[in-house]
């Protein structure tokens, strides 16, 4: 059955991307607060704004979200044979949520937008998935959603007592001590928002949703649903855990990098015994979240670059292995590694983007995911060195799982008669693939076009966490080996 | 005694209304044959409705505001306010009921009156400031949705639905009438400001008593647990379109006059009561409906879940204007979204009420994706998801019930709306991610019910996306209520 619907989808998300690309375009390094700010009011009782803008933090996310967008409408052109309409406008949907999520400023439209991507990306995987959809659809919600209500009622609070949802207003009155009865609620507003992002990274060992997900999801789903969602969670416990609880935050970081580096090890020991490409890759997604959590809480300018650059990196290279794995399915019906085997023979174009890839997702130097983990593990060891050598076990792992899935795959002799003819990628699936590939070698060759913007807004964040003056710019601020921070918080 | 002031005429204006076109349906019913199907009776009870509402509005100029008939009855933004509610609700169920009366053949015509009869009894609920005609107001509209409940009359579970309704309905009246005589004994007086004036100088135990009894009584009214044991057989047995309207309007009229009752006569002693109430409510209701395999009887455990949460803003006493319009606003959005989901239901039911297990919602966003997705708008607005009506009542009563420090009763409420979100997304699921089981041809949506659709669709989306215009309302009635 032909359609429009696809066209017009590309069509649009690509005008969004264009669009969307003046904001960094114009955006100012270094310049204090939230830029492209707008701020309506909507309702007055209770007291909502619309109030969006972005710092150097949300701008990546936002052009990462818009920039994902039309690849996956390439992705699904052939792959979605009924209700086509309805899988575009969901798709749309999810993308007008997800904007609204990194650009919020009001918790109340954040927490808006954060329900809103729950429901097109429930149905997404419900209405689209493979085999055990259903499951699958009504877990991720459930989790997601329960998860949220504990925001709800943290945000509740904030509102009771200061009378506003606006971001700086409440993030100004915590740190002015103008909030009554904050000291004794703090710890668990802190958990309040916590916990609904902890489940959305997904940290262990709230992470059980997403391998069944990412499994059932149609492949757009799939790479919306690591390459953007995902990072939600990470922004969320950035910009609100340690924006709003610095000291909160501070004296939870023991057990929340913990279960990180627990998630790091974790997830990459159970990718690697993963019969399944998606189960493999989403298992893969637990542990390198697992080391964006570690980043965000080291509270170091190098760990929270890191983070933030590794969000952006995750996006690029998962949701572009999301993508391979999803051409292979297109041919096969299948994602069992079994069945394939000597793929580089018949697919050699097809062989090289996903080599590309792999090397990207595993940090190889020159690639981005090296800038990422690099900066992450050198603010690890500035918090602690036990974090840094635990965590750094985890880049072994992952070059082990990587490479024995790209063997399986890829190497020997063509084991499966059909394999053999499968065709190559086509000019459609090339298009979406090359621009991936090509970002995954400027991002790990050039970081500084990303880090000048990142960089600035973190380096105001940091003194705040760390309670104590830091040098303004650098990257790894290596003069300052461990920091007091346990020891601080249990002296108070 | 003084002669009555015209002015007073105006002050009942829409029950006068109501009762001249009620009286008209029903002689008017015997002039057509048996197989007419009584639309005309219909359009005219509608007519009848838009003319009370007008009758409402024009009630709402300041000149009318004030008490009539010797302090029975008054006229304030809070009569207004859930006259409106009232009226609009038994419009959708008039509209709604056009296609379900011929579809299940049930060709009679007092089922109308019957509907604007309830309304009349309703609507003096909302307005009533004495005592003894709230009571008779309460018996109105109860005995008009006994019978309306049993109007299936061919089917058992129909007929079982009335007699339990009137049983156990009878039963919580006079648990109200006896609390009544009890707060007269105690105040001397059946009027609610004399009695506020009689109890701000201490309050002697009889009337802790009466108040403990006037509130069972409403609680059965409201089916708010422990008094709600009749709501899943009744609503699983009545028509559907009859649901929609019992399980909002006449709640709705309930909680005005308990707002009237606890608040009006500053009343004592009634906060751990209410606290409870709230609390089991919401969890009874909410863990009751997970089990459900008939929509109905789900949507019965569902809106006792809702009486719980609307009680919780009861609760919130340490900022009454706050709670109260809280509650108000709360009243406002379940009927709007409530009615709607049983329009729906009453339509997908067809002939027979065959299609009313969830199993039968299989595929249907696929059978009927219109219908599917109005049903979706109302499922997650009483799930409570932004940007419809559901979210923002939650939102208040929630917010109201922290401001006065009700943490636990907040946490309660907080967890329940989570296991709640569970049942509501089941019919989701099935309707879009199950395949059909039927290829039954879901019949083409007739005029009136989408009207009624589209009525209580606009509301829901209106009350979440701008709510501010009816919360104005709802605080000043707040304001009224208290003065």
């Amino acid at each position: 059955m032909h359609s429009d619907h696809p066209t017009i989808t590309f069509l649009i998300s690509t005008v969004t991307f264009l669009v969307s690309l003046h904001l960094p375009a114009r955006f100012v390094n270094g310049q204090s607060g939230f830029q492209f700010e707008q701020n309506t009011p909507w309702i007055s009782t209770p007291n909502i704004h619309y109030h969006m803008g972005v710092d150097g933090i949300s701008l990546w996310l936002v052009v990462l979200t818009t920039f994902l967008v039309p690849f996956c409408v390439l992705i699904s052109w052939k792959s979605i044979h009924e209700r086509v309409k309805e899988f575009f406008i969901l798709m749309l949907l999810l993308e007008t949520a997800m904007i609204g999520v990194f650009m919020a400023l009001d918790l109340f439209l954040f927490y808006f937008f954060w329900e809103a991507t729950l429901i097109p990306m429930a149905l997404l995987i419900g209405m689209y998935g493979h085999e055990r959809k259903i499951y699958a659809a009504v877990k991720f919600f459930l989790y997601t959603m329960v998860a949220s209500v504990f925001m709800l009622a943290a945000i509740l609070w904030l509102y009771a007592k200061t009378g506003t949802f606006d971001f700086v207003a409440i993030q100004q009155a915590i740190q002015g001590g103008q909030v009554a009865g904050f000291t004794g609620a703090a710890t668990l507003l802190f958990l309040g928002f916590f916990i609904a992002f902890a489940v959305k990274v997904p940290l262990f060992p709230l992470h059980t949703w997403l391998p069944d997900a990412h499994v059932e999801a149609p492949t757009a789903g799939s790479v919306l649903l690591a390459g953007v969602l995902l990072k939600m969670g990470t922004y969320g416990l950035l910009r609100f855990n340690l924006g709003l609880f610095p000291e909160q935050a501070r004296q939870n970081a023991p057990w929340i990098i913990t279960l990180a580096i627990i998630g790091i090890i974790y997830g990459a020991l159970v990718a690697m015994v993963q019969p399944n490409m998606k189960k493999l890759i989403a298992y893969s997604s637990v542990s390198h979240l697992g080391f964006v959590v570690l980043g965000t809480f080291s509270f170091t300018q190098a760990g929270i670059d890191g983070a933030v650059y590794q969000m952006l990196n995750h996006g690029i290279s998962t949701g572009a292995l999301f993508m391979l794995a999803g051409i292979l399915y297109e041919r096969r019906h299948t994602y069992d590694l079994k069945e394939f085997g000597g793929l580089a023979t018949p697919m050699p174009v097809y062989a090289t983007f996903f080599l590309v890839i792999t090397l990207s997702s595993i940090g190889l130097p020159l690639m981005n995911g090296f800038v990422g983990e690099f900066l992450i593990l050198s603010g690890a060891f500035q918090a602690r060195a036990v974090y840094g050598v635990l965590a750094a076990s985890g880049v072994i792992w992952s070059a082990c799982y990587m490479l024995w899935m790209y063997q399986k795959v890829f190497y020997g002799n063509v084991t499966v008669p059909v394999n053999n003819s499968l065709p190559d990628l086509n000019g459609r699936e090339r298009t979406a693939l090359w621009p991936m590939a090509l970002l995954a070698l400027i991002m790990g060759v050039w970081p500084m076009a990303w880090m000048d913007s990142i960089d600035a807004t973190v380096a105001r964040v940091v003194p705040v966490l760390s309670g104590a003056p830091v040098s303004a710019h650098s990257i790894p601020a290596t003069n300052e080996i461990e920091k007091p921070n346990v020891a601080e918080v249990s002296g108070r | 005694m003084s002669p009555i002031p015209s002015i007073d005429y105006i002050r009942i204006l829409p029950e006068i209304i109501l009762i001249v076109f009620g009286t008209i349906v029903m002689m008017a019913d015997p002039l057509f044959d048996d197989h007419n199907d009584r639309k005309s009776l219909g359009v005219v009870s509608a007519i009848g409705v838009i003319a009370a509402i007008a009758a409402t509005i024009y009630q709402s100029a300041p000149r009318f505001h004030g008490d009539g008939f010797f302090n029975m009855v008054r006229v304030d933004a809070f009569s207004i306010f859930f006259h409106m509610v009232v009226l609009l609700v038994a419009l959708a169920s008039i509209l709604m009921s056009f296609e379900y009366l011929s579809v299940q053949h049930l060709k009679h015509g007092e089922y109308y009156g019957l509907i604007l009869y309830g309304a009349v009894g309703m609507g003096l609920m909302a307005s009533a400031t004495e005592l003894v005609l709230i009571f008779i107001a309460l018996e109105i509209s109860s005995i008009s949705t006994y019978v309306l409940a049993g109007f299936r009359r061919k089917h058992a579970e129909s007929t079982e639905s009335s007699v339990k309704y009137f049983l156990l309905g009878s039963f919580a009246t006079a648990f109200f009438l006896y609390g009544v005589a009890l707060m007269f004994g105690a105040t001397g007086s059946t009027q609610v400001d004399t009695i506020a004036a009689a109890l701000k100088n201490g309050a002697p135990t009889l009337a802790y008593v009466a108040v403990a009894l006037m509130c069972v009584g409403l609680g059965f009214k409201v089916a708010a647990a422990p008094f709600h044991t009749w709501t899943p057989d009744v609503y699983e047995g009545a028509p559907a379109p009859v649901v929609g309207l019992m399980s909002t309007a006449p709640k709705a009229a309930a909680f005005a006059v308990l707002l009237r009752v606890l608040f009006g006569t500053g009343a004592p002693g009634w906060f751990w009561m209410i606290w409870v109430t709230a609390a089991l409510s919401m969890t009874i209701g909410n863990l009751g409906a997970l089990v459900q395999s008939n929509v109905k009887r789900m949507l019965a455990y569902s809106s006792i879940a809702h009486a719980g949460y609307l009680l919780v803003a009861f609760a919130a006493v340490k900022n009454l204007e706050n709670g109260i319009s809280a509650a108000i606003f709360y009243a406002a959005s379940y009927a709007a979204m409530n009615v709607g989901a049983f329009a729906v239901v009453s339509h997908f039911a067809s002939a027979g009420e065959k299609y009313v297990q969830i199993d039968d919602y299989a595929g249907l966003g696929r059978r009927a994706p219109v219908l599917a997705g109005v049903l979706t708008v109302f499922l997650l607005s009483l799930i409570g998801i932004p940007i419809t009506g559901g979210f923002f009542a939650k939102f208040y009563v929630f917010s109201a019930a922290l401001r006065s420090s009700l943490i636990w009763l907040t946490i309660i409420g907080v967890v329940n709306s989570a296991i709640g979100a569970y049942y509501y997304l089941r019919i989701i699921v099935m309707m879009y991610m199950r395949e059909p089981q039927t290829e039954a041809e879901v019949p083409a949506v007739p005029f009136g019910l989408a009207l009624a659709l589209s009525m209580s669709l606009v509301a829901t989306i209106y009350l979440g996306v701008l709510p501010n215009r009816v919360l104005g309302y709802a605080l000043q009635s707040a304001r009224d209520l208290l003065r």
